[in-house]
């Protein structure tokens, strides 16, 4: 009799009981899931060495980010849709800017600082809305930057529209990279654990059903203030990263552009994955360099790359490319 | 002392009154059914009670406890727990996974190391309820599960924070005989153990079988209370659910 | 300062109103309202000058044709993701964003872009002087508003608009379409607000930054109004009508803008679902 062959998932000997439980066998089998881990990382790191000098600054911006699009997915994942990422990066772009202009402190101290307060003060700043649900919260969170932006500007505080110059730079450009990657893994890793452990699952939860959470014991309010805490004060170490980076701060801090690219990230990459807005800023941050010289039109083209993702690949390209990994078969 | 009491309790919206001077109690380890047409304030008193509404005027009083103007949450620490009407599980986690959250309250933390690990305690209250052993039942997301599984998962989300006060809310809204059958001696055996539990209900039948006593409600008032013979005798309830009086 | 209150009001009223009916008719959250306003414009300014169209033609067409485009946005783009509210604005807002840069790209921008006014000179109010385009829009403001209500009210579409904004389930079984029903809505919007966009441009020049604040204003006028209510966004309008003009006029010119933001922060915090707004206590906090 002939032998006939049929297509088998690789996965099929592997998975165990449902999805997220496996059993391995073999260091092939661990290869499987390891290998996307790993790859990009690898990826990332051979990418800075082999790119020319223009290219490893816009990396260092891209990677600055993705960390504000992971954190905006995080923060979504927990019900906490922001609309006004670029409020929490200027928290903690002024506070850097501040106290080395001001109080001369050196960069080894003001990233810490700018980040652990940064978060505090932006969650200070939107506690009174945390009480809110759904589109209300969003609706504050887009409307505070926007606020703060025109205050500052009409009682040139801090700077006004010129903003506060001459600060203190990075020390040099491989440290930039360096850091910038590091925190960008650090965030991705470290949220992707945070989120399944015990304790990430009542973010999660909050999501779906909040009172649910509220009837079982757990006070909503202060989860949402940590949520809102870790998310804030991430974006706050970009907006000082981005300060030191370029030496100075002003208004464009609150730019909206800032609050566009890590939606158009996770519309792109995909939602509520983590590692989804990483690819869709991959994708958008070099292309919107490359576009640089059509001035505004890269908006135009961030759009345009939004509205086609939502209308035709809602679910973003990131679970798209898992799932097809996933069911890739093999004949046996 | 009475377990809990309501006293005088009125919650408006905007022009509507919800509640109206709403008061009873209940002892301890009694079970308690609440019927009342739609719309008379069944689910209104219990959010005032699990403080999820604030009364215009009133007070709960649990354990001797003033509890009204407590958050929710902390209500719940303090042994009250409730279902809810509308079903909405944590979709995205698995169905064990619902369970580690209430798992995860003070209350539960405080009770005892001796507990051992959320993962295989809540497989085992799922295992209580109902849950097939050993299938992968327990591991699915609850976003899969049917309509019955998803009411049990309610109540094992109660079983789960040990509350003491049970408030159920319309538990056996959508459910089959069967399945009500099935989830009638659970109910029986929490009340056994001793809870003080809270039905409210529509299948009149099947809740008149285990309660102690009954509360009628109509249009935000309590019309009548007592045991489940008397209700059924009682003029104004008949008229208040069916409109007319029986004559028998 | 009353009298220019009073007109300022009725500006934002009519801005917010395209708004207004596209959320209240179909829950659509039109973010791209800022950018058909200015696109309404640009059209209109379009058949004026480069095609030599005389004036109410040009005003028509360009009308008739951001309704199509509202049409259109919502066959091809919104059609696929009702319910789904944040796509939905995403959605509506990168659409507006594509459009105002499109234009600040084409150099839409300077003097020349404008409108000119319906009749010049000026009449006296009160003891105030004020332009004849300012009360053109005036009236026209009153008369869209009433228009507008008797329609909602009082005809066979207008009552199948307010089912479908209630329940769009519910509304399939009575025979209404409702993706008919939203794709009109969309229509009707983009309709006003280019009529609006019409009225109003001749005071100023055409320019993008405008499409911003516009869909700010709007977002404004209707939360603090209550998002389902005409009246409300009448009443929002006179509130923030006042408030701006008052704050120009004794603070500071630059701080304009701050006021619609204040003012919705404020109510948000308050009363979320707005003045006018149906009250849902356990929608609204936890």
């Amino acid at each position: 009799m002939k032998e006939r062959r049929r297509k088998e998932r690789i996965d099929r000997g592997i998975k165990a009981v449902t999805d997220d439980i496996y059993c391995l066998s073999s260091l092939r089998e661990i290869a499987y899931l390891v290998l996307p881990r790993v790859l990009p990382v690898i990826g990332l790191l051979l990418l800075i060495f082999l790119v020319p000098l223009y290219w490893k600054k816009v990396l260092v911006i891209t990677f600055i980010m993705a960390i504000m699009a992971i954190s905006w997915d995080f923060l979504s994942s927990c019900g906490l849709i922001s609309l006004g990422q670029a409020l929490f990066f200027a928290v903690g772009a002024y506070l850097a800017g501040g106290m080395n202009y001001y109080l001369g402190f050196p960069v080894y101290l003001t990233l810490p600082l700018a980040t652990l307060f940064g978060g505090a003060l932006s969650t200070m700043l939107i506690f009174p809305a945390l009480r809110l649900r759904g589109m209300y919260f969003s609706m504050i969170t887009l409307i505070i930057p926007l606020m703060l932006m025109r205050v500052v500007e009409a009682t040139k505080i801090f700077g006004g529209t010129e903003g506060l110059s001459a600060l203190s730079s990075l020390p040099g450009l491989y440290s930039s990279i360096g850091l910038s990657m590091l925190a960008l893994f650090a965030t991705l890793f470290g949220l992707r654990r945070l989120v399944a452990s015990d304790y990430g699952l009542i973010f999660v939860a909050l999501k779906d059903n909040d009172r649910a959470v509220e009837a079982s014991g757990l006070n909503t309010l202060w989860f949402k203030v940590q949520a809102i805490y870790i998310g804030s004060a991430i974006c706050a170490f970009c907006g000082a990263f981005m300060t030191h980076y370029y030496m100075n701060v002003g208004m464009s801090a609150f730019a909206l552009d800032l609050s566009i690219f890590p939606i158009a990230s996770c519309v792109v990459g995909g939602m509520g994955t983590l590692a989804g807005p990483l690819l869709g800023a991959l994708i958008l941050g070099p292309l919107s360099e490359a576009l640089r010289s059509f001035g505004t039109f890269r908006i135009v083209i961030y759009s345009a790359l939004m509205v086609v993702f939502i209308a035709g690949l809602p679910e973003g390209i990131f679970p798209y490319l898992r799932r097809k990994y996933e069911q890739t078969e093999r004949w046996i | 002392m009475e377990y809990l009491r309501v006293d005088s309790i009125t919650k408006t919206f905007g022009g509507v009154v919800a509640l109206n001077d709403v008061s009873f109690s209940i002892a301890e380890g009694a079970l308690l059914g609440i019927i009342g047409p739609n719309g008379c304030g069944k689910t209104t008193l219990v959010n005032v009670i699990t403080g999820f509404l604030k009364p215009n005027s009133g007070r709960v009083i649990y354990r001797g406890e003033n509890i009204t103007r407590l958050r929710p949450s902390k209500i719940a620490n303090k042994g009250v727990g409730r279902t809810f009407q509308m079903v909405k599980p944590f979709y995205r986690l698995p169905a064990y996974k619902n369970l580690v959250i209430p798992l995860s309250s003070p209350k539960v933390k405080e009770m005892g190391e001796h507990f051992g690990d959320k993962d295989s305690l809540a497989l085992d209250i799922l295992e209580d309820i109902g849950f097939e052993r050993d299938s992968r039942v327990p591991f699915q997301p609850a976003s899969v599960l049917p309509h019955g599984y998803l009411k049990r998962l309610e109540m094992a989300r109660v079983m789960a924070l040990q509350s003491d006060l049970i408030l159920f809310d319309e538990l056996y809204s959508g459910l089959s005989l069967a399945e009500v059958a099935s989830m009638t001696p659970l109910i029986q055996r929490l009340s056994s153990a001793g809870k003080t539990i809270i039905m409210i209900e529509h299948r009149l039948k099947e809740l008149f079988r285990i309660a102690d006593s009954v509360l009628v409600m109509d249009q935000g008032r309590v019309i009548a209370q007592g045991s489940s013979k008397a209700i059924m005798k009682n003029e104004e309830v008949q008229k208040a659910y069916l409109g007319i009086e029986l004559k028998r | 300062m009353l009298v220019y209150g009073f007109i300022n009001s009725l500006i934002l009223a009519l801005i917010a109103l395209g708004f207004s009916m596209t959320f209240g008719i179909s829950r659509v959250a039109n973010f791209a309202h800022g950018a058909f306003y200015v696109l309404g414009g640009l059209l209109t300014w379009l058949f004026l000058r480069k095609a030599g169209m005389p004036y109410f033609v040009a005003a028509i067409l360009a009308v008739l044709i951001m309704g199509i485009l509202g049409a259109l946005m919502y066959r091809f783009l919104l059609q696929r993701l009702r319910g789904l509210e944040l796509s939905e604005v995403i959605a509506t807002f990168a659409v507006g964003l594509m459009i105002l840069e499109l234009m600040r790209c084409f150099g839409v921008m300077g003097f020349q872009y404008r409108l000119p006014a319906f009749v010049r000179g000026s009449v006296s109010v009160f003891g105030t002087y004020v332009g004849i385009q300012r009360l053109i829009i005036v009236g026209a403001g009153l008369v869209l508003l009433i228009l507008l209500y008797l329609f909602v009210h009082h005809t066979k579409l207008g009552l199948a608009f307010r089912g479908v904004a209630q329940d769009d389930h519910t509304a399939y079984t009575v025979g209404i379409n409702p993706d008919k029903v939203s794709m009109l809505s969309l229509t009707l919007g983009a309709m006003i607000v280019s009529l609006a966009a019409i009225l109003i441009l001749p005071l100023g020049t055409i320019s993008v930054d405008d499409g911003y604040d516009i869909l700010l204003k709007s977002l404004a006028v209707c939360i603090i109004g209550g998002l389902e209510s005409t009246l409300g966004v009448l009443v929002a309008s006179f509130i923030l009508g006042y408030a701006e003009i008052l704050t120009v006029m004794y603070i500071s010119a630059s701080l304009s803008m701050v006021v619609p933001l204040l003012c919705m922060l404020i109510i948000l915090l308050i009363r979320p679902s707005g003045l006018f707004g149906k009250y849902k206590e356990l929608e609204e906090r936890i």
